[in-house]
């Protein structure tokens, strides 16, 4: 500004001086009111700017008055943190209000995660879940180096690794343990991991198989689509537990576990047919031509074109079909399998513990930790969905 | 494939290799659904021509490029590129795309990609060129388009005319034989239209064989061997620049240049 102003002031002065008042510096700013900055203005735009605004607020307030307290004072304040059976739960006269019943869960806690899992061999998972972990973070982590060998490991070498560890190997030392006996966090990972890296590539290749010229394959995959989107979860699982085993030879029934594992992965590939089918579809012509006239073939263009942009769109709903499997995968209970939400039931039902809040708190229990992984997967998204977007910014 | 593309060359021609038109098309036809399109196209391409083709919308003039490059299917007809007969055969369609770059009226590029990723996507996956090798060439096409400086960005970030110039660099970048442009200035802002037609113009002073469907008279006066004019399908008349404009033979010829040269 100072600057801007020398070279006005330095001509017109000498002939203007006498009869005009210019001005060397420009005004200050006003002051803006104080009601309009910092914390006041901000309550005024969001909480308070209108009747209805106000009101809202106000009834929001109370609600979260009525709320918050007991609930905070059921989860921590009134809240028993130990104790090794029922009696520490227990109202007494001395302590009329009890609050969630933590020590249930400390004592219950290696059944949610293990299921009957024998202890002597719990170590297993735990290698397990750190394998799993280490995959899933190379994976998921952008900028983590070598992510090639990332998938190689993640998608090739952890299946056999899992399997060799969980199922057990005689031949190393590792004695077999029956997936009758697993449960707990360990199934409801196993189940929703199988569900979540089978399907998106079953359901890019059923969404292709919709759209393809082939009108044999179409239609094989419109059935298959169709059908599956068709019945509730549900009955596919029991379709997968009680028929499965019909249609194959006896000597190779398949286990429990692996009947249940396969209805969850056709039915969210199903599922993920439609997402992707959704995202191809919003891709514009011009994309297939221009891939096509620079003579990328069909595959070509669909792994350097087209997928990397119809995926992108559809990252939002991919993930929602992720979250929705997650959830999902509770109901192999009904087929019998001990997953992390069955275990909580049995735990709850156990007279060893039965208290007036063991069942509110296995279930706040379970609801935390569904709320974690799920939560997580949208946060992760969203990142994803920003960094990808870097292509749309102008 | 590439080899598959030669052996093919010489049975296609049996002599003198060096001697086969650009593009050669005899008989063509081709309907949508019951809709003709093209009606009896004939017309030889000869190395370093450049082919204006104009006429009204809906005439078949982008349908006919289209063709060439296998965009489009026909269904009499037949089209020899550089000596290499068109068929459904993928192998050999994959072999005419490698050797006939193409311009889009709305670009086309995709925008996932940078401009630089853009250029060398083709020539690294198509031709197996080397990453470094691919790269050096795109940014000496992309400073002859003079956009180097915009490699990192990506084609939202660009102007039209920018994103244009992008995409003759990209399709330069695979050495095409012959460059095909379908309308490429119709979709920009009046300002930037100049710097494609110029960056086109360079293209035609450097030899290039070239076929483009445009309405940009000036243009094909300036550059056009010969200007092709199409109605309804068929080609009603070749000419050179010269005649075509002050002597126009048929009725049609001369009601569209009436209303397009006011």
């Amino acid at each position: 500004m100072t600057t801007l102003d020398a070279p006005i002031a330095a001509t017109p002065r000498a002939t203007v001086a006498t009869s005009a008042y210019v001005r060397t510096a420009p005004a200050p700013s006003l002051v803006p009111p104080l009601t309009s900055v910092g914390w006041l203005g901000r309550a005024r735009a969001h909480l308070f700017a209108n009747a209805v605004s106000t009101v809202l607020t106000i009834l929001i307030v109370l609600l979260l008055v009525l709320i918050v307290p007991p609930v905070i004072d059921f989860l921590f304040v009134d809240a028993v943190w130990s104790g090794s059976d029922r009696e520490a739960c227990l109202p007494t006269a001395a302590r009329p209000e009890v609050g969630a019943c933590w020590a249930f869960i400390g004592d219950r806690f290696a059944y949610t995660i293990y299921g009957s899992y024998p202890i002597a061999e719990r170590w297993r998972v735990d290698v397990f879940f750190g394998l799993l972990g280490f995959g899933t973070a190379w994976l998921l982590w952008l900028e983590a180096p070598r992510r090639d060998l990332g998938s190689i490991y993640f998608f090739a070498v952890l299946p056999v690794l899992t399997f060799v560890l969980l199922h057990g190997a005689p031949a190393i030392g590792l004695p077999v343990v029956d997936t009758a006996l697993w449960g707990g966090m360990l199934v409801t990972i196993v189940v929703a991991a199988v569900g979540i890296v089978v399907s998106l590539p079953i359901g890019i290749v059923l969404a292709l198989g919709r759209r393809s010229q082939m009108p044999a394959i179409r239609l094989l995959s419109t059935l298959f689509i169709e059908f599956v989107r068709g019945v509730p979860l549900i009955t596919v699982l029991f379709m997968a537990s009680v028929m499965l085993p019909l249609f194959l030879p006896e000597t190779w029934s398949p286990d429990k576990l692996v009947r249940a594992l396969v209805g969850i992965a056709l039915f969210s590939s199903a599922y993920m047919a439609e997402v992707v089918r959704a995202g191809l579809q919003s891709m514009q012509k011009g994309q297939y031509d221009a891939a096509h006239a620079l003579g990328l073939g069909y595959w070509q263009s669909l792994r350097f074109i087209i997928l990397p942009q119809a995926l992108k769109v559809t990252i939002p709903n991919i993930v929602n079909s992720y979250i929705a499997l997650f959830k999902d995968t509770t109901l192999v209970f009904f087929v019998g399998i001990f997953d992390f939400l069955r275990t909580i039931e049995v735990a709850r039902a156990d007279p060893k513990w039965s208290t007036p809040v063991t069942s509110a708190t296995g279930y706040i229990y379970a609801a935390l930790v569904y709320f974690v992984f799920c939560y997580a997967m949208s946060r992760y998204a969203a990142r994803i969905e920003r960094r990808l977007a870097v292509g749309d910014r102008r | 494939m590439s080899t598959g593309g030669e052996t093919a060359k010489r049975d296609g021609t049996g002599l003198a290799g060096t001697e086969n038109p650009a593009v050669a098309i005899t008989g063509l036809h081709k309907w949508f659904g019951e809709f003709r399109v093209l009606a009896d196209i004939n017309l030889e391409v000869a190395r370093g021509e450049r082919i204006v083709i104009c006429g009204p919308s809906g005439s078949g003039k982008s349908t006919l490029l289209r063709c060439v490059n296998a965009l489009e299917e026909f269904q009499r007809g037949e089209i020899v590129v550089d000596g290499l007969v068109l068929t459904k055969d993928v192998k050999r369609i994959d072999a005419i795309r490698r050797d006939v770059g193409m311009v889009f009226q709305h670009f086309n590029l995709f925008p996932h990609l940078t401009v630089l990723e853009n250029c060398t996507l083709a020539p690294i996956v198509v031709r197996g060129t080397p990453k470094p090798q691919a790269e050096a060439t795109a940014m000496a096409l992309l400073a002859r388009v003079k956009i180097p400086e915009q490699a990192a960005k990506y084609p939202n970030q660009l102007s039209g005319g920018q994103q244009q110039r992008v995409a003759i660099a990209r399709a330069l970048c695979m050495n095409p034989k012959l460059m095909m442009f379908d309308e490429p200035t119709s979709a920009l802002d009046p300002e930037m239209v100049k710097e494609v037609l110029d960056t086109m113009v360079e293209l035609a002073l450097d030899g290039m064989t070239m076929l483009v469907v445009t309405h940009e008279m000036t243009f094909a006066r300036q550059i056009a061997s010969r200007i092709v004019f199409m109605d309804a399908g068929q080609i009603v008349e070749i000419n050179a620049p010269e005649p075509f404009f002050s002597h126009p033979q048929h009725e049609r010829t001369k009601l569209f240049l009436g209303q397009i040269l006011r």
